[in-house]
């Protein structure tokens, strides 16, 4: 099925759809077997395997602090697309390779696709990769049926926000607010008014994430865009008290 | 050599390297940037007005000193120095970082972010904020805090907030990802006055450019101290922004042959040195908003580094330079921890002068090299900084026993306050 089709499927359902993410190897790829296996018991659509960098510039304190530690452990891109074969053969949600750029680019561009399609991913988020550079990647992507996803942000102009809708797949990751993963985001006027420019811009489906965390978060995703992203906020959780805590976070989500 | 006429599309990129890489959120704010600084680069007056500001705040022009003593000794080629050390601030890092405290002011931002390593360039930048008068904060790993409490000190007492970064390895690297995610947060108010001729497209152009300077100034001086141009030019390469500085005044001299040092630490080996292009360690990657060679594993993670030196401790290097030394025309070598050490001793005792650690590891290549050289050949050295206001890492660098005993009288004094 191809993405648009899932994702149409899965609204006819609940709205929003809800994607988490998982950075892998932290605290162990165990906890995440067990953190993943609780997202699919709340009905997760899709979920970011984060493959761990030294230099994760986009994300914020406790995705650093995951990214390190990680790789400290001695993660290797390798057990990272190994654990992803035995995610999507497990689990109904979708799965993203999320990262940075240099992990695609060492591999080499075709090696990168051929191992994501291989291990079942359907697509990849690679934030400091700019749609500038990313076309010989996205060749390679669309003959393989991944789906690229382009990032939308605030700080874009119309003129660079139709740029970016030309060239995205799948869906588009609208970025709630300036910053890096974690803090907090008023969800009020402003964003609203933003995700209605994000609109005008595609006609792919729009993901919302940064500062995603509450149950009226949601609510006001559902009103404004189909798919609402949860990353710091599940791992927040996760790493305060274990499977009863993410347990209770997604529940305390109406998910 | 036009190094910044870029071919349409290729923006940004010398040769294979270079680039921008930055996160969607800094799109907009890097298009001002470079908007704003070809602005000023067009604009004679922003010239004009530069160099007036270095010569009544920072004793430009440096002059060139001559070290007959050591050139008597070495018996080879007469030796020369470029004293970018008498800078305020001690290096040629103010360069750089008055240039942007003039664009911020153009760009109408308010507020200035930079990282630093050895704390020279936090140091010029909350100088800067202090003249300007912008709110000014310093992002500098845990580690290299606790070796460069002094620097710490001038920075706090100028004015800046020092933040200690305790991610990753704890030092430069990781303080510029700390910089860039204040920067992806406030741009609005906020200019990223970045320390080095490397990442993203404008800064490896915007950096070369400021310290220009030192080229330009270099050539004349050469021309009227020896009577022609050198024949070498010895510069340190951390990030690269003193040599790709001094370069640019001799690149279009064919005969003059330029050599870039790194620092080779405990010599070739992972996680033993910082030396990417002497040694063959490194790899090419995309990293920290550009495309060069890094320090790093077969999957792109970036590799632990060392020198002596924390100003040339860092994983990647000068996209510029990284292309004049494919096409032959700069020449790369490394100096270690050792090396650098003696070469310093030598220094302070026949001429007097003081390099800082980094900068003496163009005058171990040059030391090595001039006895090889006829007498009337003439070398050129970047002094990029000085080093007796550096006294702690210097006196460690050099195991001064009476240092080190100072210091614990002195402890032991603070201890019963």
């Amino acid at each position: 099925m191809q993405l648009n089709e899932y994702i149409a499927e899965r609204l006819a359902h609940r709205r929003p759809l809800l994607m988490t993410h998982v950075v892998c190897g932290y605290p162990s790829f165990e906890a995440n077997w067990r953190e993943l296996e609780i997202m699919a018991e709340h009905g997760v659509a899709f979920v970011e395997l984060q493959f761990p960098f030294s230099e994760p510039s986009a994300d914020g304190p406790l995705f650093v602090k995951a990214n390190q530690e990680s790789l400290a452990r001695g993660t290797t891109v390798t057990q990272c697309l190994e654990f992803m074969a035995r995610v999507t053969a497990a689990f109904p949600f979708r799965v993203l390779m999320m990262g940075y750029y240099n992990t695609a680019f060492k591999m080499g561009h075709e090696t990168y696709i051929e191992r994501l399609a291989q291990a079942g991913a359907c697509g990849y988020i690679l934030p400091d990769l700019p749609i500038e550079e990313a076309r010989p990647l996205q060749l390679l992507a669309d003959a393989k049926g991944l789906s690229p996803i382009v990032l939308m942000t605030p700080t874009s102009t119309d003129a660079r926000l139709a740029a970016l809708g030309a060239v995205a797949r799948g869906f588009v990751y609208c970025v709630a607010r300036r910053g890096v993963t974690g803090a907090s985001t008023t969800m009020g006027d402003e964003l609203g008014a933003f995700l209605a420019r994000c609109r005008a811009a595609t006609s792919l489906p729009l993901a919302v994430g940064f500062g995603v965390s509450t149950a009226e978060d949601l609510q006001f995703i559902g009103d404004h865009a189909e798919i609402a992203i949860i990353g710091t906020a599940a791992l927040r959780a996760w790493e305060q008290g274990g499977e009863t805590a993410l347990q209770s976070f997604f529940g305390g989500l109406g998910v | 050599m036009n190094l910044f006429d870029f071919a349409p599309g290729r923006e940004g990129y010398y040769g294979n390297y270079g680039g921008c890489f930055l996160p969607e959120i800094l799109h907009s704010t890097i298009e001002e940037l470079q908007a704003g600084f070809r602005a000023a680069k067009n604009d004679p007056v922003f010239w004009q007005e530069y160099r007036a500001l270095l010569s009544e705040y920072s004793c430009r022009p440096t002059p060139i000193t001559h070290l007959a003593n050591l050139s008597r000794d070495l018996g080879g080629a007469q030796i020369y120095v470029k004293r970018e050390d008498l800078n305020h601030t001690g290096s040629h890092k103010l360069n750089n970082v008055m240039g942007q405290g003039l664009l911020t002011k153009r760009l109408g931002k308010t507020r200035v972010i930079a990282e630093t390593g050895a704390g020279q360039h936090g140091f010029a930048t909350a100088t800067m904020a202090a003249k300007f008068g912008f709110s000014c904060r310093i992002y500098m790993g845990a580690v290299d805090i606790a070796r460069q409490r002094p620097n710490v000190f001038w920075m706090e007492n100028l004015g800046a907030e020092v933040i200690s970064v305790q991610d990753g390895q704890q030092t430069l690297k990781d303080a510029i990802n700390a910089a860039m995610r204040d920067w992806a947060t406030n741009m609005a108010d906020t200019h990223y006055v970045l320390g080095t001729a490397c990442g993203a497209h404008p800064f490896p152009e915007m950096v070369s450019w400021f310290q220009s300077v030192i080229g330009l100034e270099a050539r004349g001086q050469m021309l009227q101290a020896a009577g022609k141009l050198p024949d070498r030019v010895y510069a340190c390469v951390g990030g690269g922004s003193n040599a790709i500085g001094l370069f640019q005044g001799f690149i279009d001299d064919p005969d003059v042959e330029l050599v870039g040092c790194e620092a080779g630490g405990l010599g070739p080996g992972i996680g033993k040195h910082a030396s990417r292009l002497a040694y063959t360690d490194a790899s090419v990657g995309v990293a920290q908003g550009m495309k060069t060679y890094f320090l790093q594993n077969d999957e792109g993670n970036m590799n632990e580094t060392h020198s002596i030196s924390a100003g040339l401790d860092y994983i990647g290097v000068n996209p510029i330079l990284v292309h004049l030394w494919e096409k032959g025309r700069v020449r790369f070598e490394a100096a270690t921890d050792a090396e650098v050490a003696d070469a310093l001793r030598l220094v302070m005792r026949r001429e007097g002068l003081i390099p800082a650690l980094e900068s003496t590891h163009a005058f171990v290549r040059a030391i090595r090299e001039a006895p090889s050289m006829r007498r009337d050949e003439v070398i050129l050295i970047n002094q990029s900084g000085r080093a007796d206001k550096d006294i702690f890492t210097v006196a460690e660098a050099l195991g001064d026993a009476k240092w080190k005993q100072f210091i614990k009288d002195k402890a032991a004094l603070y201890a019963a306050e």
